[in-house]
């Protein structure tokens, strides 16, 4: 309680600071970030957009990745079976973010360089990759949580009419739990908009909007690493930008988690 | 007895694709054929497919771990040995070791630990046993929920202005400590208060009925059966504050560090940030040693999961309510 005043007063205090030199219609006006060398241009979108690019390349491959072995975990999985891919789902999920950030590095960018010769060292393609791994066993087993919270008679009145067990899954099982999954995908996109450690070992720290996703682009949480690792001066304007870039990114996660939240409460009260 | 629904006929008809009545318009013919189609080979095939699409996801997923494991083990593992744990980082990657951060990671844990346990159980038992259901207490309820959810590198944020600028603990193990526990806390009191919730209320209202108070209750009859429980969530809790990197980044833990921290306000390093600080280099020599350093990691966490899962199994076996 006390711990999210304190951040919202720390933050809030910067940030106001912050705006204080530089005018909020540049911050969400320009397009181009630059704060480091004079001219100085604060324009936020460049890293949102990188932000943006890893969010969503994250997405594709952590949510129908989840889905997936939750699907499998819940309607297939013998028990056996089952009891030995959930630990092993555990350790990926126990993993240090720093430990991807040296796959995608040493792994995941040189198996890209050989495919498509034209990928640069750093690159927002890797740290999505990593970073969907990353969330997926997340999304697998708050999928599994949500399936299996749908009571057996209603899978069974689907069985009883004949309906196979793709059709039960797909079309009473999974809508019954769909707002459980699809809080899981959005606490999956919230997580992956907040990693810090593997986007800014992979992707570089060239702040640019752009939709490649073999070239090096920044992110909001590597824009912060970047000044807190340099000798920053405290005070400076620099200093003062990445509280700025952690309202944003502290609003942009509260609000997808909020709407996680009230969705898992709404399927909480279906079945009781 | 073939024709005892008098079907026979069209039976074959129905599951060829279209109902044959004679002497029926050619246009009635295609309505009937429009809204009954039924498609077996279609839905068998699905079905398959499904069931391989799904197969292929789970498999992926543990390819990429056995990959992950499989390619770090392939770097690394000739670098891990006893003078890789028991060496100070250097400029020469052979001869680099780990030992102020596998101190660092210790003594932070520690420290994190002895902060964050009090409060964290403190507050799961006061919010489980103690406090009405009022509306503060489900605004705090969401409150918790939410920090779980921050990002770590707010918390960072966060630790750097309170603890290093505010409280003046400077870029010290204390300070990363306080940063950390932040971190934990939420994660701790939910854990905490799931382990409350699944002690049944019957052991509450017998130690009622012999006349003990709240706290006595809590003391001495939910506490102790609850204890495996919350011990699981502590660890676990911690684990996650050995390999998080981005706060004490934030709070300027160093990357290189000739000697081992002796007090709470020494300068600190932990493991997941060497390994960041070797990851970061251009030259291949100190990607094996990063390599190793996982290694060292990884065992580590896994060693700390295990005694985890251990507690959790003995609890399942112990208590039959």
């Amino acid at each position: 309680m006390i711990v999210t005043i304190g951040i919202i007063a720390v933050l809030l205090s910067e940030t106001i600071e912050f705006f204080r030199t530089v005018s909020i219609r540049e911050f969400f006006g320009s397009a181009t970030w630059a704060p480091m060398f004079e001219p100085r241009q604060f324009g936020i979108w460049p890293l949102v957009g990188g932000t943006f690019l890893i969010t969503a390349g994250a997405g594709l491959i952590g949510i129908p990745g989840g889905l997936g072995v939750g699907l499998f975990l819940n309607e297939f999985a013998a028990p056996g079976v089952r009891a030995c891919i959930k630990p092993l789902l555990e350790i990926l999920a126990g993993i240090p973010t720093v430990v991807y950030g040296y796959f995608a590095l040493t792994v995941v960018t040189p198996t890209l360089q050989r495919m498509l010769p034209d990928t640069e060292v750093f690159n927002a393609a890797s740290a999505a990759i990593v970073v969907g791994i990353m969330v997926l066993p997340m999304v697998a087993s708050l999928c599994d949580d949500a399936l299996r919270a749908v009571p057996r008679s209603v899978k069974e009145a689907g069985y009883a009419l004949g309906a196979t067990k793709c059709e039960v899954s797909l079309q009473v099982t999974v809508p019954a739990a769909l707002s459980g999954i699809i809080a899981s995908f959005i606490l999956a996109i919230s997580r992956a908009f907040g990693e810090t450690m593997a986007v800014t070992l992979a992707a570089g720290s060239t702040p640019r909007l752009t939709l490649n996703p073999l070239q090096s682009i920044q992110t909001l949480t590597s824009y912060i690493v970047q000044v807190s690792t340099g000798d920053t001066p405290q005070g400076s304007i620099e200093y003062k930008s990445i509280f700025a870039v952690g309202m944003l990114l502290l609003v942009v996660t509260l609000l997808f988690n909020m709407l996680a939240y009230s969705l898992v409460k709404r399927f909480r009260s279906v079945y009781e | 007895m073939s024709n005892t629904h008098g079907m026979t006929p069209t039976n074959s008809a129905i599951f060829g694709g279209s109902l044959r009545i004679p002497g029926e318009k050619a246009a009635a013919k295609t309505v009937v054929r429009a809204t009954w189609k039924p498609r077996h080979r279609w839905r068998a095939f699905s079905s398959k497919l499904f069931f391989f699409t799904s197969l292929m996801a789970t498999l992926l997923a543990v390819a990429a771990l056995i990959y992950l494991l499989q390619s770090v083990a392939e770097q690394g593992l000739g670098r891990v040995s006893w003078s890789f744990i028991t060496s100070f980082p250097s400029r020469f990657p052979a001869k680099a070791g780990v030992k102020a951060a596998l101190w660092g990671s210790a003594y932070l844990t520690v420290l994190t630990a002895a902060i964050a346990v009090p409060i964290g159980v403190g507050a799961a038992i006061y919010l489980e046993e103690f406090a009405a259901d009022s509306k503060l207490r489900r605004f705090i309820d969401i409150n918790i929920a939410n920090l779980a959810g921050v990002p770590s590198i707010v918390y960072g944020m966060l630790g750097l202005m309170l603890f290093v600028r505010i409280c003046n603990f400077g870029r010290s193990l204390l300070a990363g400590a306080a940063t950390m526990s932040l971190l934990i806390l939420p994660i701790i009191i939910v854990a905490s208060r799931e382990a409350l919730k699944t002690i049944p209320t019957g052991i509450r209202h017998a130690a009622f009925g012999l006349g003990a108070t709240r706290w006595q209750t809590v003391r001495a009859h939910v506490l102790p059966s609850a204890l495996p429980g919350i011990l699981t969530g502590v660890i676990l809790s911690l684990s996650r504050a050995v390999g998080e990197t981005a706060p004490l980044l934030m709070i300027g833990a160093l990357s290189y560090m000739a000697f081992v921290p002796e007090t709470p306000m020494d300068a600190f390093t932990v493991l997941p940030i060497q390994i960041f600080n070797w990851t970061a280099r251009p030259q291949d020599e100190f990607h094996v040693t990063a390599a190793a350093g996982i290694i060292v990691l990884l065992a580590l966490l896994l060693t700390v999961n295990a005694l985890a899962i251990f507690l959790r199994m003995r609890y399942q076996r112990k208590a039959q309510w």
